[in-house]
């Protein structure tokens, strides 16, 4: 019953119930952040006799296997009337598959002690298999069933529709959650990306295993899937096994593209009334996308001002200075279709507002004068000195050769990546913290009770 | 994914943190393999710091950490949250720093830096590049005992913990419902208090009280070393002897005591409603043993025990209540044995829809009392002993996870061969020892029940 208590928790461990949090995180490290250490890493690029392509880090210091995949397609894709399809898919897949029902798969894969899971990104839907070596058979086997072969039982199905539909109830409840979905539906307005991830209740209820089928239908093809391993398997092995689970997909998928997304323009304020003693903020406007040449520097601005924990302005002068939030933050979440700048403070109900006038003023002062040389200079020593311990557990590299294959940041991102942060000046981090911070513009959404903080309703 | 974290959630920040320094709690190799660890090398400097070294080579980083053994429960009495509190103060000045410093020369030097508090210990660790190990252990040995505090770092700061208070708290009716839960638990026990304090215990806190904590525990013999990564243990026999070697021992530390619980004779309920619960949840600790306290082999056998009746869809409870029965909507169960002086046994569950927490609990309890009655099938050993073997070799991926895995072991009375033997001891459990700990310590006696409900409606105040 006790658990330790840290000092700081960044967001992604701060808000373990904020999916979405949680989610633009891990995405953002995914691809952001690899270092002058890293040229150890080997990369082997596998092309298949059955064309599935991937990439391989051998290293058989540990006799494990990490492999993580994605499809490209997401929550994004869901129909509008079936919100939460996606998800319920990555629930399903390992509950029953060819001729082993849930119970079956599920013991079969504790039997060979294979991790397998699934999850529904707005982009995309990805995959993680880990495997002891010894096991690596089996385990390729069980997740070539799942892809393949899923059997979408009723009673499966259902007890995963009824546990996303709790887990979509409390999160109703939970603050955080709370906040950052509000601000979601206000930014995106009637774009899928406005949609929670784990969809509505009204849309679980009317998923039913063919909707399931035909999803997996839609999204599942040799095109569409991105592939990474990392451990104790060299590339023979590992394309025999790789054709076996991936082969029988279909070549292309009809997956539809995801329109364009504008983003709402603030200054809009919603408080969401809960009774509870701390507001929760999220704050936020457009942001930049990940292939935008700009997308590094802007990188190392959000560092400066939100991005870099303890160090960072935000920090010094909400928590640090005045004692007003034990984490406050913000971070670039890109999509494929809109990049946002987000971020977010917890504080008293009584000292809400004050709170976020000094986040507005940071953000207007970083606006106006950029970072100090020195901030510029801490920053990029931390970024690049930092790169390196993305790499130093096989799953973690894993997951950041999968990011650099969905944004394509090509095979030598990672020997690119710190000359890229070093080539950043003090003018290219004023211009683009000028180009994108607009204080005045800010949705904010606050969870709570807070004093000092007054609606201000969208335009038009 | 959906449904681990479901899980997890469920039970939320306990099961996690139980969990991931319990079920992993040792590395070695599978069954078949020899034990893990082997590389592991633990030695004594001079002033009695214990140090461990986890050689990893597979990237050119460290995790350097030090861990005092010191906790939430060692606090004076009236003044819970001092441990965590004075984890934050750690970050303010020294002779020789500035306030807030510390982690901008780490991270000015690419590392990552960071601290926790348990019931038991309070760490601090930086994750660097190799060749930084020195410029660290500089500034955690500065600050072990050169630490300056004034009024003005102390206030702002435990502001700050009141907001994290409020924000894994107080702000959440699940983590209220188990700090509640947790003060009924223990009878005299300063377990009972919760590790970020009691509001307004934290609100008296002062610079002076901190001070006088950190002057008793913050000594060399009272600390353990651990670096795990890319380097051997002559590297960091040197290196500690250079930067930690020469701080003077503390002579007037004692010997860890607390209050000792007196037997538990009454089952204890707490219920909590809460306008923003729907589904009620259900959670039920039960009082155990911990791995230094428990008799040879109790330990593992509890882990067996807990993966057997509640790890996960193809548990016992899980089966029966939630796929076969469909009583419940999640069910499981945990077992936390990494403490001084007692550990816990947990069971969670929420109704399915269309049955309440009355249902739930009944099927829970006949759970428990089949396999109090009957204990467990040679399969399910065999399964549970497959499945906790295993995850001591995933934990081999990460130099940080092992780090804290020796960390919260050796804070809490076990010694490195505790953890290197973990999976042989997990390999020689008996069915008969699984009986054994299941029908002396399931006692609803020693229990507390906890169910955080929605408010009554009308029919049900009228």
């Amino acid at each position: 019953m006790m658990s330790p208590v840290s000092r700081l928790s960044f967001p992604s461990a701060a808000t373990s119930a904020g999916c979405l949090i949680a989610f633009v995180f891990a995405f953002q490290l995914a691809f952001l952040g690899v270092a002058r250490t890293a040229h150890a890493i080997e990369i082997q690029e596998i092309n298949t006799a059955e064309g599935i392509k991937a990439w391989l880090v051998e290293d058989h210091t540990i006799p494990l296997v990490a492999m993580r995949f994605a499809f490209r397609g997401g929550t994004a894709l869901d129909p509008e009337d079936r919100s939460g399809l996606a998800t319920i898919l990555s629930g399903t897949l390992d509950e029953g598959a060819g001729d082993l029902e849930s119970q079956s798969f599920q013991k079969a894969l504790k039997n060979d002690a294979v991790r397998m899971s699934f999850d529904a990104g707005r982009d995309n839907f990805y995959g993680r298999l880990q495997t002891l070596t010894e096991n690596k058979d089996a385990a390729f086997e069980l997740l070539r069933l799942a892809i393949n072969e899923p059997r979408f039982d009723a009673e499966p199905v259902n007890r995963i529709k009824a546990q996303i539909a709790e887990s979509l109830k409390r999160q109703e409840n939970d603050p955080e959650t709370v906040a950052i979905r509000t601000w979601m539906r206000i930014a995106f307005k009637n774009h899928p990306y406005a949609r929670n991830t784990d969809g509505t209740l009204e849309g679980i209820a009317a998923i039913s295993p063919d909707d399931l089928r035909a999803l997996k239908t839609r999204l599942f093809s040799k095109q569409n899937l991105v592939i990474s391993v990392v451990g104790d398997i060299d590339a023979q092995t590992l394309s025999q096994l790789l054709d076996e689970t991936f082969a029988g997909l279909p070549e292309t998928s009809d997956a539809k593209v995801v329109p364009q997304a504008d983003v709402t323009a603030g200054p809009i304020r919603t408080i969401v009334e809960m009774n509870i003693p701390q507001s929760v903020i999220q704050f936020g406007h457009v942001g930049i996308k990940r292939n935008d040449p700009d997308f590094i520097p802007a990188y190392v601005m959000n560092h400066v001002l939100g991005g870099g924990g303890l160090t960072s302005r935000l920090t010094e002068e909400v928590r640090e200075k005045r004692g007003l939030s034990y984490s406050v933050y913000s971070y670039l979440s890109p999509f494929n279709q809109a990049g946002l700048f987000l971020g977010g403070a917890a504080t008293q109900n009584e000292r809400a507002g004050e709170a976020l006038k000094i986040i507005e003023a940071e953000l207007q002062r970083m606006a106006d004068d950029g970072p100090t040389a020195d901030e510029l200079e801490a920053t990029k020593t931390y970024l690049t000195g930092s790169y390196a311990l993305r790499f130093d557990t096989s799953t973690k590299i894993a997951g950041q050769l999968l990011g650099i294959q969905i944004e394509d940041l090509g095979m030598d991102y990672i020997d690119r990546r710190n000359s890229l942060i070093e080539a950043v000046s003090q003018a290219d981090v004023k211009r683009i913290a000028q180009r994108l911070l607009k204080p005045g513009s800010l949705i904010v959404t606050v969870v709570g009770q807070p004093k000092g903080i007054d609606p201000i309703e969208a335009s038009q | 994914m959906r449904k681990s974290a479901f899980s997890a959630w469920c039970y939320s920040l306990f099961r996690m943190a139980a969990a991931s320094t319990l079920l992993l709690l040792a590395p070695a190799f599978s069954a078949s393999a020899a034990k893990l660890g082997e590389n592991v090398s633990t030695f004594k400097l001079d002033n009695g710091m214990e140090v461990v070294v986890i050689p990893d080579h597979r990237a050119p980083v460290v995790t350097h950490m030090v861990w005092y053994r010191v906790g939430a429960a060692d606090e004076p009495a009236g003044q819970s949250g001092i441990a965590h509190f004075f984890e934050h103060l750690m970050f303010k000045g020294t002779d020789k720093l500035k306030p807030g410093e510390f982690s901008k020369i780490v991270a000015r030097n690419g590392g990552q830096d960071n601290a926790f508090t348990s019931q038991d210990y309070t760490g601090y660790f930086q994750r660097v590049a190799r060749d930084r190990l020195p410029l660290v252990m500089d500034i955690e040995a500065n600050r072990m005992t050169n630490l300056t505090l004034t009024k003005e770092d102390v206030l702002p700061e435990r502001d700050v913990v009141l907001e994290e208070r409020r924000s894994r708290v107080d702000n959440n009716p699940s983590s209220k419902l188990s700090e509640q839960m947790n003060a009924a638990l223990y009878l005299s026990h300063p377990y009972a208090n919760p590790v970020i304090g009691w509001e307004h215990e934290i609100k008296a806190l002062n610079r002076k009280d901190a001070l006088s904590f950190y002057k008793l525990y913050y000594s060399p013999n009272n600390a353990i070393l651990i670096v795990a990564g890319d380097v051997t243990e002559s590297d960091v026999r040197e290196l500690a002897n250079k930067y930690y070697g020469p701080i003077p021992a503390q002579p007037d530390l004692k010997p860890r005591s607390r209050a000792k619980e007196p037997p538990h004779q009454a089952a204890r309920r707490v219920i909590m409603r809460d306008a923003r619960v729907d589904t009620p949840r259900f959670r039920r600790v039960y009082l155990t043993p911990s791995y230094r306290t428990a008799e040879p082999g109790e330990g593992p056998a509890f882990e067996v025990l807990a993966q057997v009746l509640g790890g996960g869809t193809t548990s016992r409870l899980y089966r029966k209540l939630v796929v076969e029965d469909k009583t419940a909507i999640v069910a499981g169960s945990w077992f936390s044995g990494d403490f001084l002086d007692s550990g816990t046994f947990g069971l969670y569950g929420s109704p399915a829809p269309g049955n309440d927490e009355i249902a739930l609990e009944a099927a829970l309890d006949a759970v428990i009392a089949e396999v109090i009655e009957k204990g467990i099938t040679d399969e399910e050993l065999a399964d549970a002993k497959r499945l906790l073997i295993a995850d001591t070799l995933y934990a081999l991926d990460s130099q940080a996870k092992l780090a804290r895995i020796f960390g919260s072991a050796l804070t809490s009375g076990q010694t490195v061969r505790d953890v290197q033997e973990w999976p042989e001891r997990i390999e020689k459990v008996t069915p008969n020892q699984v009986l054994a700990v299941a029908r002396k310590y399931l006692r609803i006696e020693a229990s507390v029940t906890g169910l955080l409900l929605p408010l009554k409606t009308a029919s049900e105040t009228e």
